[in-house]
């Protein structure tokens, strides 16, 4: 009696309601370490088992997990996420698919491979993630190419949002106009390299 | 300039800076204008990746950190037998890769290039002051101890392994990889019964060899210790491409107990005898600087101080950065280990002492028996 009353409170904890996933998937999207820490905590035991399982480490199932909440960030960020099934099911799915990939990448594909959870079908998420990746490597490399002080002049504005006074101010400007000249000029030399590498890759 | 005008309400227009005429007067030029329609959506979907770009970058941050709290609370971590059971498998893995890459070693070590290891000198160093040597560093390693405890006290986060064993050698190592994956030499690591790896603060981790090859004298340590937290946001980044001559480089290493900044210039393009493989640069360095990273002024690493000559002053060799690259492309190959080198560069266009600041972090004493 005792034994499956413990076992209740378990399962209980582990499940979370609809409720309190949507709530999770909100905290994500806004880049919340909170709820990183939540997924984290509920489902990485039952990749990093599935993963061992299936011929990995531990490190190999950090990776893979690590990817699995881009895939899912990505997913949040876009808007056009419900939540069709538990989050554990959709985690378990996407990790399970970039497993095998990796496995057939490798040549270590192996038909037997076990399922030990229900999945559902995700080729079209990870589709959409390989070219939203793409697209970020682009943008990154984009803008280490620039070099200095352009990215961090560019990084102040568009991201860090500072007025052009106070960027002038820390980058030694003469005046808000001098550094906006300057911030015109990278603009432009950053979307030609981002622009040339994103044409390229068709 | 016209387009820098039209960018800027562009941007407005899309951050909804715009007050009412102003908005509906853009939008009837936006409508009039196919090319300015064009140029709208094309910045507009520029910007969005770059803010996109900028969340992810935030996100992957967030996700390592937490991680690696995770890792150290001990609720993330390989299970000990899994562990141990890697480790005799990567062991199996690479036993026939380690004794021929020794038997390559015995070949190439008779060339005349004194190797910058503390290893090989030590003999040297012990002929002159063998007394004053063996104190001055008990002395510097018992103050260093001290220092590790007061801090280990103050901060209470680290258990830093303390080795056994007695180090018979030191020499210098850097991370190529957060995830615990070091360059150093591979005469550095030859013979090495056992691998210790040292950071700034002092904190020692094992590590073993995943790779070595004597020919390009170059050899990847993996940390194995679980003590070890993964580091993200590596400073510098690996040029693929060569450094030209004169340009001024420096670097960072352990030929003391504390790690010793020098700082010199590319002399040539190719190493001892022609060895286009390597660079010679004129710098300072002693026994105990092998496997240390040259870097040039932007904060790319061209090449890894390997040997200096014996008869020369100030003639130094360093392995060319793009063998990097093979090995880690190898190791890919024969072992299925992905090691990712750092994209993003943050040294660039900071002064000296702040690189320093920045770099040091990453850049370990590497011991062993």
């Amino acid at each position: 009696m005792g034994y499956f009353s413990v076992l209740y409170v378990l399962i209980i904890s582990r499940v979370k309601t609809i409720e309190q996933e949507t709530l999770l998937l909100k905290g994500l999207a806004v880049n919340d370490t909170e709820a990183i820490e939540t997924i984290y905590r509920d489902n990485f035991a039952a990749i990093k088992s599935y993963i061992i399982k299936n011929n990995g480490y531990t490190d190999d199932a950090l990776d893979v997990f690590q990817e699995a909440m881009i895939v899912l960030f990505e997913k949040v960020k876009s808007g056009s996420f419900t939540l069709s099934c538990q989050l554990q099911t959709y985690l378990y799915s996407i990790c399970r698919r970039l497993w095998l990939k990796k496995l057939q990448k490798q040549n270590r594909f192996n038909p037997s491979l076990e399922t030990i959870e229900e999945i559902v079908p995700v080729e079209d998420d990870l589709e959409f993630h390989e070219k939203k990746n793409n697209d970020f490597l682009f943008m990154e490399s984009a803008l280490a190419k620039i070099g200095e002080p352009c990215k961090s002049l560019l990084e102040a504005f568009y991201l860090e949002k500072k007025t052009m006074p106070e960027i002038a101010e820390a980058f030694g400007y003469t005046n808000a106009d001098n550094a906006k000249t300057q911030k015109y000029k990278c603009l432009v030399r950053l979307k030609k390299i981002f622009f040339a590498q994103y044409k390229n890759k068709d | 300039m016209e387009e820098n005008l039209l960018l800027d309400a562009i941007e407005r227009y899309r951050n909804g800076q715009m007050d009412k005429n102003e908005k509906k007067f853009f939008e009837e030029l936006k409508s009039n204008n196919p090319e300015i329609d064009e140029l709208f959506a094309e910045h507009a979907f520029f910007l969005a990746e770059l803010e996109r770009m900028s969340e992810q970058k935030q996100f992957r941050h967030n996700l390592n950190e937490v991680e690696n709290k995770l890792i150290n609370e001990g609720v993330i971590s390989g299970s000990k037998a899994k562990g141990k059971a890697k480790i005799v498998y990567l062991w199996n893995r690479y036993r026939r890769t380690i004794s021929v890459a020794a038997a390559i070693a015995c070949l190439v070590s008779l060339s005349t290039a004194t190797i910058i290891s503390k290893y090989s000198e030590n003999k040297k160093v012990a002929v002159i002051t063998p007394l004053v040597d063996h104190k001055l560093n008990q002395f510097e390693y018992k103050l260093n101890e001290i220092e590790h405890k007061l801090n280990d006290a103050a901060t209470t986060t680290h258990s830093a392994v303390k080795p056994k064993f007695e180090a018979n050698f030191r020499a210098t190592g850097f991370l190529v990889d957060g995830k615990g994956y070091l360059i150093t030499n591979a005469h550095v690591v030859q013979n090495a019964k056992n691998l210790v790896v040292e950071n700034k603060k002092g904190d020692q981790f094992y590590a073993e060899q995943i790779y070595s090859n004597s020919v390009t004298d170059l050899a990847i340590l993996k940390i194995t210790d679980t003590s070890f937290a993964k580091v993200s946001d590596l400073p510098y980044t690996f040029t693929k491409s060569g450094a030209e001559l004169a340009e001024p480089i420096f670097t960072l290493g352990y030929p003391r107990e504390e790690v010793v900044y020098g700082e010199g210039y590319l002399s040539a393009k190719s190493g001892y005898y022609g060895d286009t493989t390597s660079y010679q640069i004129s710098i300072s360095v002693n026994p105990g600087n092998s496997g240390g990273p040259v870097i040039d002024k932007n904060g790319e690493v061209i090449g890894i101080i390997s040997s200096k000559e014996t008869n020369a002053d100030g003639v130094v060799f360093a392995i060319k950065s793009k063998n990097i690259y093979s090995a880690l492309k190898e190791i890919k190959k024969d072992k299925d280990i992905t090691i990712k080198t750092p994209t993003t560069n943050s040294l660039k266009g900071l002064d000296r002492v702040k690189q320093i600041k920045k770099l040091e972090d990453f850049v370990y004493k590497v011991k062993g028996n």
